[in-house]
């Protein structure tokens, strides 16, 4: 965009660029969010990745397992959302003796691919 | 003096220990079984033999049909065949065996003395083999779990009774093996016990969970996902393997005393090997 290189000029780049999407937030964020469950959706319903259907009965799901309990009305039932990632993270801390994989601590999913998956069960 | 002095030896490092939780193998077999029967109360005792078939209808037709025409048949034929022989210098296995080793696969695992481990009907085929000079066969697939399916065979029908005897080592051994059930393992983190006890009968996505009683009767099993003839230990590799956990060498100690646990655990139910799986 523009010519000289100093940091100065990164920085106010960077500026812009924040400030470009600070401009058109609204709609942005909608299909990022959108985007973002549905990244969320693909990561869960991967077999070899959150494989949440093994256990779990949810909108959008088929053949699900009945081991873990249906996830429904997911954002009454954890009115705070970092609640739910938590459970994701880590369900021992709750249940010391949950089946349920800790999917965090044992990194079978990044923290980014487990940031996705809460947005997309949030939506349950 | 020396003697009492032992024995509070023996009481206080016992003391230290989780003896409080352990009960004795007895006991756990009365327990597990009456959790079963509890859970499925209205599935036949002897039933429990059969695996998930004895608690699936839908699938239980499907076995039936598969077993009128058995994918382990030519495998009892090939495990027969080599039974009958000899070896290189004369012997046949027949020789390495209580009743000519016709109907014997009940007296496998069991606890010995003198070699202070488990002892299998596989690991015991293949000393046979090596005692007359011929090498050992593979543990998991192939001409040993055909051999194990014809033995198995000639044991159909027999009552499965193994014991543990009042031997240290053996109850160790018998710990060991139960411990390995219960304990969770691999990145999934979880135990055999959560599947095969907790939820057995529940669905895993489309299948059904099949309870652990009776697991280990109807081994070695020709699978349709293997589309081969597997052993006991080949089984639980690949179930270690599906918890993203490493397996065991077949034969292992860990698995050998698995095995021991697990089969003290059927005690009660027929012996109905070799089996066809999904």
């Amino acid at each position: 965009m523009r010519k000289p290189a100093s940091s100065t000029l990164a920085a106010a780049g960077a500026l812009a660029i924040m400030l470009g999407s600070l401009a058109i937030a609204p709609q942005a964020a909608l299909a990022e969010g959108a985007s973002v469950v549905e990244e969320g959706k693909a990561i869960a319903f991967n077999r070899k990745k959150g494989n949440c259907l093994a256990c779990h009965k949810m909108k959008g799901g088929t053949l699900e397992g009945n081991i873990g309990p249906a996830l429904v009305n997911m954002a009454e039932r954890y009115p705070d959302k970092k609640d739910l990632r938590d459970q994701i993270w880590d369900a021992t801390r709750v249940n010391p003796n949950t089946i349920m994989p800790p999917y965090g601590k044992y990194r079978i999913l990044t923290e980014e691919e487990l940031d996705k998956v809460v947005e997309f069960i949030y939506t349950r | 003096m020396k003697k009492l002095l032992l024995i509070t030896a023996a009481v206080g490092v016992l003391g230290a220990g989780p003896l409080v939780s352990q009960a004795s193998p007895e006991e756990d077999l009365k327990a597990f079984q009456a959790y079963f029967q509890e859970r499925f109360p209205n599935v036949p005792f002897e039933e429990f033999a059969n695996g998930v078939y004895a608690i699936d209808k839908a699938s239980r037709e499907q076995w039936e049909a598969i077993e009128e025409f058995p994918p382990y048949e030519i495998a009892i034929e090939e495990g027969e065949e080599m039974f009958n022989t000899p070896f290189k210098n004369g012997k046949t296995y027949a020789s390495c065996f209580r009743n000519g080793g016709i109907g014997v696969k009940g007296d496998y695992p069991y606890y010995d003395i003198e070699k202070g481990r488990v002892e299998t009907l596989a690991s015991a085929i293949n000393e046979c083999r090596t005692k007359n000079g011929e090498k050992p066969l593979k543990y998991k697939k192939g001409p040993l779990a055909s051999l194990v399916a014809y033995m198995a065979y000639t044991t159909r029908g027999q009552i499965v009774d193994i014991k543990i005897p009042f031997d240290q080592r053996a109850r160790d051994a018998y710990e060991e093996g139960k411990h390995f059930y219960y304990a969770r393992r691999g990145q999934l983190n979880m135990s055999c016990a959560h599947c095969h006890i907790d939820n057995a009968g529940n669905r895993i996505r489309a299948d059904l969970l099949s309870p652990a009683l009776g697991h280990p009767t109807h081994f070695p099993v020709y699978r349709s996902k293997w589309g081969s003839l597997g052993t006991l230990h080949r089984r639980f590799a690949g179930c270690n393997k599906q918890v993203r956990a490493l397996p065991f060498k077949a034969q292992s100690t860990q698995y050998r005393n698995l095995e021991y646990f697990m089969t003290y655990m059927s005690n009660g139910l027929p012996w109905n090997g070799p089996g066809a799986r999904k």
